[in-house]
């Protein structure tokens, strides 16, 4: 057992939107320190509203978050979203400042760093995600595969605990989305990626959680989740046409 | 990824009028407007050294007169509200070539097109020498309200992206056969419009919640600290400061 708490630790979260239309109906998840974990689940299986709750920005209607031990609640918003860098789908919402620069300052600079310091962080960041050049450009001048990658760089540079990607695939090019499945490998944080490109939760993480009509509806090894064509079906997912999963690993 | 056209105001170079703060040039050009307004208009010569101050700063800008006569376009709407006065305008009248003149419209549309034109080129000279955001980084350290600020730092960067999504937009409707030829089809278009407003709107929210993630609490963070020198103000506050001596030589002689 590692001494430090978990990464994420959800419990018995629900919620339904102020509608009355219920998202989420009791979800269970941990998530260890270092993991790389895919949360797979079909449109509509409420990832995003699960997503929104990992960093306060929906609050629980029922249950618990807590992330490194710190419950999500009003007086911990602050903390939380340090803790928790989350990167939405489209790298343009993600992206608002006039420059790289100044966007992957933003969230350090919400932290109160100035100066040298929060300087050596941007740089840092970019370096991370192998973009230094970029950092005096405007976002839009960016290919999107670039932005996807600053858009990382955005949050690496909250030194998150844990990192959330939303889609992070979508819309790359084979290229791009090599390039960031080497960055993502590379992070020595935690990692939840939120997607239903299967081939992509196969290459980057070790476990997979499937989240389907409001709970987790499977939790285990990648490669046992997606070689089980029954569960998959399930839940409204399925591999490409073409793709099979080996039995055993190499 | 379209280039944007807000861009084609500014002309990088590295002068002297190009490096000063955007904090000094922005208040530096208000009072040239002003000074400019507050001049006679009987005083032909004062707008004479006027437009030798600005060419001045273009030269020093290394701002050709192509430039900025081309993008003096902007001031036509004016120019035809002008050339309307002399025309409508009261008081004593005058014949030219058979058309009847009013000599106080003739004076007022003076005024307004000399004042104006010499406003328009300052502006003009001061975006083709500042970047739009350090014109925005400027404001900000003027502390202009700083909701004014982000709302133009955000159009700014969304610009592109809007104008993008309207170019797909029409082309999805093309590529259906659509082709707005007369009125009847600005249903269409309204429609379109109207898409494209809730679709920024949604972006908004969605940009919201990503500023939110990142621990925005309302304030934009000042990351650069003002702090132009005594030098760069002097610099700049001699536009200003030569129309003034111009303007209160004008005052002293009517």
């Amino acid at each position: 057992m590692t001494p430090s708490p978990p990464s994420l630790r959800v419990s018995e979260l629900a919620y339904a939107y102020p509608d009355g239309t219920q998202a989420l109906f009791g979800v269970d998840l941990t998530i260890g320190s270092g993991e790389r974990v895919a949360l797979l689940g079909p449109n509509g299986a409420g990832k995003t509203t699960l997503v929104m709750h990992l960093n306060g920005i929906l609050t629980a209607g029922h249950g618990l978050v807590e992330v490194a031990g710190l419950p999500v609640r009003k007086d911990t918003l602050k903390e939380i979203r340090r803790r928790v860098g989350l990167v939405f789908q489209d790298p343009d919402d993600q992206l608002f400042m006039p420059t790289v620069r100044e966007d992957v300052a933003f969230g350090p600079a919400n932290l109160g760093m100035r100066g040298p310091e929060l300087e050596r962080r941007v740089r840092d960041a970019l370096e991370q995600v192998g973009l230094p050049e970029v950092i005096d450009r405007p976002p839009h001048h960016l290919s999107f595969g670039q932005r996807r990658r600053v858009a990382v760089a955005t949050v690496l540079a909250m030194r998150p605990e844990i990192l959330v990607l939303d889609e992070p695939s979508s819309n790359l090019d084979p290229a791009s989305r090599r390039e960031l499945a080497e960055v993502l490998r590379s992070l020595d944080v935690t990692v939840l990626m939120v997607t239903h490109d299967l081939p992509y939760a196969m290459e980057l993480c070790e476990r997979s959680l499937i989240l389907s009509g409001g709970v987790i509806a499977a939790d285990g090894p990648t490669r046992e989740i997606l070689a089980d064509p029954a569960l998959l079906a399930a839940h409204r997912l399925e591999l490409p046409y073409g793709f099979a999963v080996a039995e055993r690993p190499h | 990824m379209g280039a944007g056209h807000h861009h084609q105001l500014y002309r990088p170079g590295v002068t002297l009028v190009h490096r000063l703060p955007p904090e000094c040039k922005l208040p530096a050009v208000a009072a040239f407007a002003v000074v400019v307004v507050a001049t006679p208009r009987e005083v032909f010569w004062a707008f004479g050294v006027y437009v030798l101050l600005l060419a001045a700063v273009a030269a020093v800008a290394r701002v050709p007169a192509a430039f900025v006569l081309r993008r003096m376009v902007i001031e036509v709407p004016f120019v035809l509200f002008a050339v309307a006065l002399p025309i409508i305008g009261l008081g004593a009248r005058f014949e030219v070539l058979g058309l009847s003149l009013s000599a106080e419209g003739l004076w007022a549309a003076w005024n307004i097109l000399a004042k104006a034109t010499l406003g328009v080129v300052a502006s003009i000279l001061l975006a083709a020498t500042t970047e739009p955001r350090m014109m925005l980084l400027g404001a900000q350290r003027l502390r202009l309200p700083q909701l004014l600020v982000q709302i133009a730092m955000f159009m700014l960067r969304y610009m592109d992206v809007i104008l993008d999504e309207m170019r797909r937009m029409r082309v999805a409707r093309e590529s259906r056969g659509f082709a707005a030829r007369d009125v009847r089809h600005l249903p269409v278009l309204a429609k379109s419009a109207g898409a494209l407003f809730i679709r920024s709107y949604e972006r908004g929210e969605r940009v919201h919640l990503a500023m939110l993630s990142r621990g925005y609490t309302g304030s934009m963070p000042v990351v650069h600290e003002g702090g132009a020198s005594v030098a760069s103000w002097a610099t700049a506050a001699l536009l200003p400061a030569a129309a003034l001596a111009t303007a209160a030589l004008s005052w002293s002689l009517s």
